[in-house]
């Protein structure tokens, strides 16, 4: 098909390459959103995360309300919100928070359970504060877990972040906007294309990260017991389940 | 992938199915009988409130009439037109013109109604166009055009900079930011994409003071509900977009020209805002609905 090579021409295309309405700089813009995005929803997400895993209190509402959020459309959500807050950058942001909160606060609360009981168990009998047992034990063990949570949101928050563009802002979703507009399809699929690829790339980063952390989880073969080994483990399976399960948006 | 590509590539089916289901076989040309004028319609309240006045009024005339609506775009309506899979549709003169020849310049009413009549295709031809017009429009609030005297398109150039909202096309398009500079000479012009074609989050933004004019399609109910001030294009800076039929040549017999001539004669700009209003609005009536009252009021049927 004629759109595809009309979008290889538009990608390859030097003058699209430079300036403010350039590819570099709406990359930027849209790292911009999502690094925004993903801080935002940390602050909120990890300590709650934390909370749950380790006392687990509230552990149920979370999943029903995290849930619930999972099934918010966010363009509706954006519209929603851009009619009481106005355009400009809080819409979007709130929108996608809305989007990364459920998959963070997943992995970061299974990622504490996912450790050994027995684990814990011992760091408790040795005299660790319930602090120490959380910062000490339960997080580095977790830790895999973590990142996938973190993954998984800004997977999702880096496609999405396409609708900033919905409401004035700027980002890759410029391109799919403005390229629908005015039926530029070559430019709507360029900008696809980009998206995708940022993606992939994020994704490759986080996968490297999840597998530092899961070898940083491993304790080494000489002080390590059977229980610590059996919680690596679990945390390496429980990986994909918990992490993939989180891309119905 | 993003939603919005989704959304796209559904929309995109969805009308690929609205035309291929048109016709059934897509191959047969001359779909519909000779006696019978299926009546067709873009996809939109507006279009498929003109299309039901259409359609009711010609069956009070006893014209056998058969309703395909809300087919889509113009890409896909009016080469379903040129196949004979429907036979008559209502149009807007100044895109209708600009679909058929890239290049038309002309913005006034009746300048544009010449050029589409040697614009079209042999098969197609347009009846009397309305009075009513479904255009583009550059709006502001009361409030700016109280207290910086902005009545007019020009008296823009009293803002520097002038923030313009609309769709991101408005940014390209003759009739947007191009021809507020050319035109009118409005030289500062800051240009904010919202991309809800003048929706809610255009008039919050323009009563918020995040732009100061905003490009709504002038038979928009939240026009005169926010109490917003139309500005007058003394230059014909857009184009005029006036309702019309457009009907297959061989089914524009004398009743038929003769009863849509009767219905364009009488539907006004405001006509369109209250019927739109009623379906759109919180009455939620039926397209259908509201143009049997429209035409009983108008003593058409």
């Amino acid at each position: 098909m004629s759109v595809v090579t009309d979008a290889v021409s538009w990608l390859t295309d030097g003058a699209n390459w430079s300036g403010d309405r350039g590819i570099p700089n709406r990359v930027v813009e849209h790292l911009g959103y999502t690094s925004l995005t993903i801080a935002v929803a940390a602050a909120v997400a990890v300590p709650l995360g934390l909370y749950i895993g380790h006392t687990g209190r509230l552990r149920s509402l979370a999943i029903g309300v995290t849930g619930a959020l999972r099934a918010l459309p966010t363009l509706g959500v954006l519209t929603l919100i851009t009619l009481v807050v106005g355009i400009g950058l809080t819409a979007p942001t709130i929108a996608l928070v809305v989007l990364a909160v459920p998959p963070l606060l997943a992995g970061v609360y299974s990622a504490i359970e996912s450790v050994d009981e027995g684990t814990v168990d011992a760091a408790r009998a040795q005299g660790m504060t319930e602090w120490q047992v959380l910062t000490r034990v339960e997080l580095p063990l977790g830790l895999p877990l973590v990142v996938g949570g973190f993954r998984a949101a800004t997977l999702q928050v880096v496609a999405t972040a396409t609708v900033a563009a919905y409401v004035s802002l700027g980002g890759l979703g410029r391109y799919i906007f403005d390229g629908q507009a005015v039926r530029d399809y070559p430019q709507m699929v360029g900008g696809s294309v980009v998206v995708v690829v940022l993606a992939l790339l994020l994704d490759g980063l986080f996968a490297l990260a999840q597998g530092a952390a899961t070898r940083n989880a491993r304790p080494a073969r000489t002080s390590g017991g059977a229980a610590s080994e059996d919680a690596s483990a679990d945390t390496q399976t429980s990986v994909p389940a918990e992490a993939s399960a989180s891309t119905t948006p | 992938m993003s939603k919005t590509t989704f959304g796209i590539g559904a929309a995109l089916a969805a009308a690929a199915l609205a035309l291929t289901a048109c016709g059934g076989d897509p191959t047969e040309a001359g779909a519909s009988d000779s006696d019978t004028i299926v009546v067709g319609s873009a996809d939109f309240t507006e279009a498929e409130i003109v299309a039901e006045i259409y359609a009711q009024a010609l069956e009070a005339k006893d014209v056998k009439v058969e309703k395909k609506l809300r087919i889509g775009a113009r890409e896909a309506y009016v080469p379903a037109l040129e196949d004979g899979e429907i036979d008559l549709i209502p149009e807007y003169t100044g895109n209708l013109l600009l679909y058929f020849d890239k290049n038309a310049t002309a913005t006034e009413s009746g300048a544009v109604e010449d050029a589409l009549e040697g614009a079209l295709p042999d098969k197609l031809e347009v009846l009397e166009p309305a009075p009513a017009e479904d255009k583009d429009s550059y709006n502001v609030t009361k409030e700016l055009s109280d207290s910086e005297g902005i009545t007019s398109i020009g008296d823009l150039a009293k803002l520097d900079p002038v923030k313009v909202g609309a769709n991101p096309e408005f940014e390209t398009r003759p009739y947007g930011v191009p021809g507020l500079k050319k035109v009118y000479g409005v030289k500062n012009v800051e240009f904010t994409a919202i991309s809800d074609a003048g929706g809610p989050a255009t008039i919050k933004a323009l009563k918020d003071g995040d732009v100061d004019v905003a490009n709504i399609y002038s038979t928009t109910p939240s026009i005169a509900a926010n109490d917003l001030v139309t500005l007058e294009d003394p230059e014909n800076l857009i184009a005029a977009q006036n309702l019309i039929p457009l009907i297959n040549e061989d089914k524009a017999s004398d009743t038929v020209t003769d009863t849509l001539d009767a219905v364009s004669e009488q539907l006004t700009t405001e006509d369109l805002i209250e019927l739109n209003g009623r379906v759109d609005g919180d009455e939620k009536a039926s397209a259908a609905t509201v143009a049997k009252e429209w035409l009983q009021d108008k003593g058409l049927i």
